[in-house]
């Protein structure tokens, strides 16, 4: 048995989801167990082992004072911050507040709006505390997360992902929905890693990996305006669970303006 | 090559009827047919059990950014063009293992992947599409290296071509020479006759191996207005193209146009997903991918299909070569149309018209093409 990883597994504004796919890697957490020391993860026990750590998993994006506080104790306490999933990359759905006054709608929301603390954004991670990796995703690929700890548990850079869903589409021989269907898709956008699930069930990406490098968000806007999409439809299809990642919102905003 | 007058040689007429017995004679002979199908309601490339996996009595319309399957009036069995997929699939496929290592006692040893290649009878290959395999010929055999997965699934696969009968919009093999009527690399050609005076294919054989098969199928005497018939059908599929490519002047012109404005006009409109060389049935490039098992001791090492519209696929040491979308498509199309004839002696486009199908920003190489052969205004 060679080197222990001390993990920490933390929680902030999300859904659980992405922690989940730890436990999911159902075939691996055997041998997994003989390289990790899960110090720190609620979901899974409720036995906690003080920091600090040698690797911290964070979930969940930030919207509360207490939790803008409480990423920096985590980031005091972990060697390695890896973000996982779409709210600690990018806000998460709950990012849609960013475009509203937050002001406007909880009282309508808490019939007592005096005893909510909340911040008017929901924003990632990388914005409160520097972090070492991201892994994108609604919920994250868990063998994506398999593939990081291995990188980290050896020291090598983790093997990127940098491609559109439509690669693998094409490689996986699912047909443009796109192209032969019509229908709104967001994969020549959005960075891949769910095994384009969607496309191959006739449905357009949602872009729960957020977008890929280089994404030309307004020329695909442009082909969803020539199948007919209306204003209104393309800033809901932009603004899903990464809402708030830039290139999404900036997309989002242009149309907001057309509408 | 240009002539789309079909080739003369060992020709018969075989009855739609028995269309049947060359799929039961190829399953005899040992190969697994694949071919055109219909899978959840997409046209798509797969195994196919006989002539009625096809997609009969269906038509596709392909034009930019666009493809649609339609049901036809008739019950021809190939009165469709071409989908998404290419024969690449089968003979470079999108994801290969290559080689295993495993360390053990501190040393290392490795094993090559052993890739079982079946005896494929491809079933129905465009003329533009024997081009295609005839360019990836060229560059994955006849190179300074050779891949053996494709030599192997090359060496094993038997080839019956379809002559085109009818024209999509995205076609344009006509403009290169490539097409609508296949003229070499086959073992059998088959023209569909479908009409009043009855359904048959006319049938060429274009190897011994493709003579000896014929000679095993229930074959009649083509009659003068039957050869005719084909030769007016193909004839009339190379006329109905409105698309074309002209060469002159390639490669140089591409060369010499490095900084035409109108990179950056298509660079706004282009996605940079990868889709036009991924449908490319000549592009070849790929990425290798290696996986390993948490406790380091074993490694596997993966092909991919790739793409030079992904950002990694220019990095070197120190950083990324093409960082834009601009960088990105000018490399495609350079290579594709320019940089192609020195390095290969050919063109890497067959005039299939996958790449401005596929693409979902409906951007039409031609028509890219043509745009960088006006010189930009001068300042």
């Amino acid at each position: 048995m060679g080197k222990r990883l001390k993990v920490a597994v933390w929680k902030f504004a999300s859904c659980d989801g992405c922690q989940l796919s730890l436990l999911d890697l159902e075939d691996h957490l055997l041998a997994l167990a003989d390289h990790l020391d899960i110090a720190y993860f609620l979901e899974a026990s409720s036995a906690v082992t003080p920091g600090p750590y040698d690797l911290s998993l964070v979930e969940g994006s930030i919207t509360t004072p207490a939790d803008a506080k409480r990423i920096k104790r985590v980031r005091q306490l972990s060697k390695l911050v890896v973000a996982i999933g779409a709210c600690a990359t990018a806000g998460g759905i709950q990012a849609l507040r960013n475009f509203a006054d937050i002001k406007e709608y909880i009282p309508v929301v808490y019939a007592h709006p005096e005893y909510i603390k909340t911040l008017d954004q929901s924003t990632p991670i990388a914005q409160h505390i520097k972090v070492d990796l991201e892994l994108p995703g609604c919920p994250i690929n868990k063998y994506q997360l398999l593939e990081a700890v291995k990188a980290l548990l050896h020291g090598r850079r983790p093997r990127p992902a940098s491609e559109s869903v439509c690669t693998t589409c094409k490689r996986q021989g699912i047909i443009c929905v796109l192209v032969a269907e019509g229908v709104p898709c967001l994969g020549p956008v959005t960075e891949t890693g769910c095994g384009a699930l969607c496309p191959a069930y006739h449905r357009g990406c949602y872009g729960c990996f957020g977008p890929k490098e280089n994404p030309n968000t307004s020329a695909l806007a442009a082909c969803f305006r020539r199948l007919g999409v209306a204003e209104a439809d393309i800033i809901r299809l932009f603004r899903t669970f990464n809402a708030g990642a830039e290139a999404f919102r900036q997309e989002s905003l242009a149309h907001e303006k057309n509408h | 090559m240009s002539s789309p007058l079909l080739l003369s040689g060992a020709t018969a007429i075989l009855p739609a009827a028995a269309f049947h017995d060359l799929f039961a004679l190829l399953r005899q002979e040992g190969f697994q047919p694949v071919g055109p199908t219909i899978r959840n309601g997409h046209l798509v490339l797969d195994c196919l059990d006989g002539p009625d996996g096809l997609p009969r009595g269906w038509t596709t319309e392909a034009e930019a950014g666009r493809f649609r399957l339609q049901h036809r009036q008739d019950t021809a069995y190939w009165g469709f063009n071409l989908g998404q997929e290419s024969w690449k699939k089968f003979l470079f496929p999108a994801r290969l293992p290559v080689v295993t290592a495993a360390k053990h006692h501190g040393a290392i040893s490795y094993a090559p992947a052993a890739n079982h290649v079946p005896p494929y009878a491809f079933i129905g290959v465009r003329a533009c599409e024997l081009a295609a395999i005839w360019i990836q010929d060229r560059i994955l055999l006849s190179g300074p290296v050779i891949d053996p997965h494709y030599a192997a699934c090359r060496q094993a696969a038997l080839i019956v071509a379809v002559n085109c009968t009818e024209a999509d919009d995205a076609c344009f093999c006509a403009s290169l020479g490539t097409g609508p009527a296949a003229t070499a690399g086959f073992d059998l050609a088959l023209t569909e006759l479908c009409g009043e005076g009855g359904h048959f294919f006319l049938v060429q054989a274009g190897s011994e191996r493709g003579e000896r098969l014929l000679a095993h199928l229930p074959q009649q005497p083509v009659q003068e207005g039957q050869w005719q018939q084909a030769q007016t059908l193909v004839a009339a599929a190379a006329r109905s193209q409105t698309r074309s490519l002209a060469t002159d002047g390639l490669p140089g012109l591409l060369y010499d146009r490095t900084e035409h404005p109108q990179w950056d006009d298509v660079a706004a409109r282009c996605l940079s997903c990868g889709n036009c060389a991924l449908v490319c049935p000549t592009c070849f490039c790929f990425s290798m991918a290696e996986e390993t098992d948490l406790e380091n001791v074993t490694a596997s090492r993966w092909r991919l299909w790739d793409v030079c519209h992904n950002l990694d696929h220019s990095y070197i040491h120190g950083g990324w070569l093409r960082p834009s979308s601009k960088a990105r498509y000018r490399q495609w199309l350079t290579h594709k149309l320019g940089a192609w004839l020195d390095q290969f002696g050919c063109l890497g486009c067959t005039g299939c018209g996958r790449c401005l199908v596929w693409c979902p920003a409906a951007i039409d190489l031609t028509a890219e093409l043509q745009a960088l052969r006006k010189f930009p205004p001068k300042e």
